[in-house]
């Protein structure tokens, strides 16, 4: 199990617990953290489970694949911070991640 | 008196409608009820990674009922909806149940469209919609067993993908020429047939079905007889000939149906107060200017959202641009817009390669693309498609530019603006002229 940090965008913080290999998304949806669709199941087709990640954490992820690199395109408020969070699976290394729900998600 | 919204379909539609229903303000009951005794789930993977015993049951579902007591949303699971009384605005249960509303939200879904020969009914022919159709053909489903599927649309293919990698011996018969042929291109439908074939299966196109019969009389083994007159064998059968829009209930209460049940952009039926969305529902779309009835788990997404905003009085027109998306082996197809009516199909990438994209024009303009392990062009074609530009078939085909820059640069030639560096001024252009085909449209369903 790992602790990991929902943010919405008025500031509202969720701490869950995440058993390793579970996806950020299903995490989501398992807590009822609210931003965070995933209509397409996770399998990266449909980029409604958009976060940004706290700089800290950024570097310990995997690194995207052209698929998520390109469906983040479709999201209005990518930075460099931005996941999709089907695609980050919970490991020990990001064990206290913080993530933020953008608003055009809520 | 409380307001109540009663939704008839525990689909993706139904689901999605409950939720906006509650983040758009409605404070009154909002009551689920599905013919399925389960919560709303996910059905794309059930011929992808649920079938592949890759995804626990539980991964399935769109919301955990917490989730639905969480937002006060009532369930009535595994009973069916028998008539609607849209003068005293009464919904009757099959159990004998009554319920009253004031919003009626038609997210019946579709049936599979069933085998129609002699033998359909054998106990080895299986059908793909529901969770329950992938728990009955489970036990047969294990390496070794003879498995026929008949379908080469999304279900058949992605079915026999499944089958093939988890060990079966799998024939696959597309009573088209080729694979995918009422949604794609034969170039893309070759292509999917070549994958197939490659992968182990064994695909005959052009090859119907005409009996299933029981091969030694004990219920054990089918023989599919083909219109060819080969009669393969086959210890598990999976039909995948497309879907039929449950109708009838609205049909009954005199809502207006026609290819599925007729809305309005705002997700409207002809009657009162009853509103329709997803696979059931027949939509104006403004950006092909023609009326459309998608399967899909976008447009049931999309038009949740709609007829929801519609009741809480925050009306926002359905103008999507549809997208698909299938998983074979590692092959993720994506689909955005409506192919139909082409009249140029430009190959972008090296089919050989298995990244390439298909984009298809009319008249110059783009009107859908296949994108096959190509996600960059999707999301272009996205883009172009919901803003109204006009990009090139010149550029479309040029791989020096990226796909992510294909929509910065419109064709002047179409879009009337000259300027090249007027990517912003087109795609204003693009927008209004949709808005001005909205009206139009709006006038035409008026």
């Amino acid at each position: 199990m790992i602790k990991v940090n929902y943010i919405e965008s008025d500031g509202t913080q969720r701490e869950v617990e995440v058993e390793e290999g579970v996806n950020l998304m299903d995490a989501a949806l398992d807590n009822l953290v609210p931003g965070i669709d995933g209509d397409c199941g996770g399998v990266c087709a449909c980029a409604t489970c958009h976060v940004h990640v706290d700089g800290a954490w950024i570097d310990k992820l995997a690194p995207m694949d052209a698929t998520e690199d390109a469906m983040l395109e479709l999201t209005d408020e990518r930075d460099k911070s931005s996941r999709l969070c089907c695609q980050l699976k919970a490991s020990p290394e990001l064990d206290g991640i913080i993530v933020r729900t953008p608003a055009g998600q809520h | 008196m409380t307001e109540t919204a009663v939704i008839v379909g525990g689909g993706q539609a139904g689901a999605q409608a409950a939720v906006s229903l509650r983040q758009g303000g409605f404070t009154g009951r909002v009551v689920l009820i599905g013919d399925e005794p389960v919560l709303p789930y996910q059905r794309p993977p059930l011929s992808k990674t649920y079938l592949a015993g890759e995804l626990a049951k539980e991964r399935l579902f769109i919301k955990p009922a917490a989730f639905y007591d969480k937002i006060n949303v009532e369930r009535i699971l595994g009973k069916t909806v028998s008539a609607i009384d849209s003068r005293q605005q009464v919904i009757s249960l099959s159990s004998g149940q009554c319920l009253s509303y004031q919003h009626l939200i038609l997210a019946t879904g579709g049936r599979v469209r069933q085998l129609d020969c002699p033998g359909a009914g054998h106990p080895r022919v299986h059908y793909l919609r529901t969770l329950a159709d992938v728990e009955a053909m489970q036990s047969e489903f294990t390496a070794g067993a003879r498995m026929v599927v008949i379908g080469g649309g999304y279900v058949g293919l992605e079915t026999a993908a499944v089958a093939v990698k988890h060990g079966l011996n799998v024939t696959l018969l597309v009573a088209r020429p080729t694979p995918l042929g009422r949604v794609t291109s034969p170039e893309v439908g070759k292509f999917f047939e070549d994958v197939h074939r490659q992968a182990g299966v064994t695909l005959c196109c052009n090859t119907g079905v005409s009996a299933i019969e029981d091969d030694a009389g004990d219920g054990q083994v089918a023989a599919v007889v083909t219109d060819s007159g080969y009669r393969v064998l086959a210890d598990v059968v999976v039909v995948g000939i497309g879907l039929l829009p449950n109708v009838e209930l609205a049909e009954s209460a005199g809502v207006a149906c026609d290819d599925g049940i007729t809305v309005d952009e705002y997700g409207r039926t002809s009657v009162g107060n009853i509103y329709a969305a997803g696979d059931c529902a027949n939509h104006p779309n403004p950006i092909y200017g023609r009326r459309l009835r998608l399967e899909s788990v976008q447009n049931a997404v999309d038009q949740g959202k709609t007829v929801a905003a519609t009741i809480c009085g925050k009306d926002k027109p359905y103008a999507q641009v549809p997208w698909f998306w299938s998983d074979q082996y590692d092959l993720k197809l994506q689909t955005a817009g409506i192919n139909s009516g082409y009249d140029q199909a430009l190959v972008r990438g090296d089919i050989a390669s298995r990244s390439f994209a298909v984009f298809y024009l009319r008249e110059g303009r783009l009107l859908a693309v296949d994108a096959i392990n190509r996600p960059a062009e999707f999301v272009a074609a996205r883009n172009i498609l919901s803003k109204g530009l006009s990009v090139s078939a010149e550029r479309l085909q040029d791989e020096s530019i990226p796909a992510k820059a294909l929509a910065d640069q419109t064709d002047p030639l179409v879009t009337e603006n000259t300027a090249p560096e007027s990517a912003q001024l087109s795609a204003q252009s693009g927008v209004q002229k949709r808005s001005q085909s909205n009206a139009i449209k709006h006038d035409r369903v008026a």
